[in-house]
């Protein structure tokens, strides 16, 4: 039984730019302009199976992203199936909701709420977070009193507590130091052991080829490949794609 | 799908919301006070001394007005700009949409109880004083809240697909100042426009918190009525226009 299946899944989105306000909605009552689509994926299927781990590469704009949003529910698919088994997919998200003028400790409890911990394990866990993230006194002070490095480690500190059948991954191997690049692949593998599902994206092809069993490769919204991640990453090379970390498309 | 703590992450987002307001004022949450006192002693010396009014205790009176109205217009448009506010949560997060205007609503809340203090000290400073009538206060200030509510998840929903829509919420609040008898007495409506009053939550609560704190007389049995089909009622067509219209927010945030 797949953990995640997509059966000719699309997204697409209308350009819409200067569209959003009053007057041109009006005159586009009036016009009735053709409306253009944009297809950010088109025709997808995959499965997963449970326990497997998929890395999903492609160029920026890809739609890797719209993908992993699509497996999180957090968008729905315009056409399409989309099947899960297990109970929640959850994308391991760093500070989502993070406040600059709030400080580090008001921040992980409004991160633990949204991330779907309880008032319960956000206080248990409180101080071992804390702890994780290194940050020191600073826990009392505003966010933006931060180094830029020690925001994604509070952040990374918080998310490893969630606790889902299915990790997503978006991006976020390329941010911190070593040590925590060392710390996040810890959690990852540990999560790996425990025999759940994982879905990854990431520009470090190295990274995905460590983390992954098999890979998808999008283009333009497309599915181009889905094999074992070796052959997959080496189409990807030979067809011209740059190497190395690149920054994150969203 | 999200599975967390629903009344965890409602307390999370009202203080977060909260919090960010006052934490770089110097004055913190007294700020929200100061608006109201100044407003009651600029309409104080204009209706006691160049139109004189002929209301008893008349700086109650006034702020009678003045604190529904205030916490009105904040909550309304603080709940209406709220979804485009939380794109960047909404778009990676699956959260149950509904509860972001929701505790856009209630953040303002919080500094209301503060602003219904100052309405008690005022009526024991400048009126006669609290009295047992005050126990209706939180349920006609509850079917307030219910009632914006319902309206911040309708103009919240619309925000998003036309971003005008903050631009005309302001600009019903500015003409909501004089259609709320906030300087005025009910009296002074003629008969006819009495009923339509009477709809106007907003209004009503007016009404209400009038007779509760100057006459000391319970709010009129057919104004509670109203308050409640209208809150109730809006609170229904803002549930329901949300939920028709979430399913495309991430399209267009």
């Amino acid at each position: 039984m797949p953990a995640v299946s997509f059966a000719g899944v699309s997204k697409y989105f209308y350009h819409h730019a200067g569209r959003m306000l009053l007057r041109d909605r009006l005159l586009h009552l009036l016009r009735r302009s053709p409306k253009e689509r944009f297809y950010a994926l088109s025709d997808v299927s995959f499965a997963v199976e449970t326990g497997e781990s998929l890395a999903i590469i492609g160029h920026n704009g890809a739609g890797k992203s719209t993908l992993l949003n699509i497996v999180t529910r957090v968008c729905a698919p315009s056409a399409g199936e989309v099947a899960f088994e297990g109970r929640i997919a959850a994308l391991l998200e760093l500070g989502a909701g993070f406040h600059q003028d709030l400080t580090g400790a008001e921040n992980v409890h409004i991160n633990a709420a949204v991330l779907g911990l309880t008032r319960r394990q956000a206080r248990e866990s409180f101080d071992r977070m804390v702890d994780y993230s290194g940050v020191g006194d600073f826990i009392h002070e505003p966010l933006r009193t931060y180094s830029s490095g020690m925001i994604p480690r509070l952040a990374f500190s918080v998310a490893i507590n969630v606790d889902p059948d299915i990790l997503i991954v978006d991006e976020m191997l390329g941010v911190g130091d070593q040590k925590f690049y060392e710390k996040l692949m810890e959690r990852i593998l540990s999560f790996r052991h425990a025999g759940k599902t994982l879905l990854c994206v990431s520009h470090s092809l190295e990274t995905l080829e460590n983390l992954c069993d098999r890979a998808l490769w999008l283009d333009h919204g497309r599915v181009i490949k889905v094999g074992p991640v070796r052959e997959i990453i080496k189409a990807y090379q030979d067809s011209g794609a740059p190497l190395g970390r690149a920054k994150g498309s969203r | 799908m999200w599975h967390g703590d629903i009344l965890f992450l409602l307390q999370n987002l009202v203080f977060r919301d909260f919090r960010v307001r006052y934490r770089n004022m110097s004055l913190g949450v007294l700020w929200s006070l100061l608006n109201p006192l100044v407003m009651m002693g600029a309409l104080t010396f204009v209706f006691t001394k160049l139109y004189p009014s002929p209301v008893k205790h008349f700086p109650v009176f006034v702020l009678c007005g003045l604190v529904p109205y205030n916490f009105f217009t904040l909550a309304w448009i603080n709940g209406t700009t709220s979804i485009v506010d939380n794109s960047g949560l909404l778009k990676r997060i699956p959260l149950p949409k509904e509860i972001v205007p929701m505790a856009a609503v209630l953040s303002i809340a919080v500094h209301l109880i503060i602003q219904i203090l100052l309405l008690l000290a005022s009526a024991i400073i400048f009126g006669r004083g609290p009295n047992l009538q005050c126990l209706w206060l939180p349920l006609v200030w509850g079917l307030e809240i219910v009632f914006v509510c319902g309206l911040a998840l309708l103009t919240s929903a619309i925000n998003v697909y036309i971003r005008d829509t903050r631009y005309i919420v302001e600009a019903i609040n500015t003409i909501l100042f004089w259609l709320v008898p906030i300087f005025y007495s009910f009296d002074r409506i003629p008969a006819r426009f009495a009923g339509v009053y009477q709809l106007n939550p907003v209004a009503a609560l007016v009404l209400c918190l009038r007779n509760i704190l100057l006459t000391a007389t319970a709010p009129p049995n057919s104004t509670l009525e109203r308050l409640t089909t209208v809150s109730f009622a809006m609170f229904v067509v803002g549930l329901i226009v949300f939920r028709k219209s979430k399913q495309a927010f991430y399209d267009h945030i």
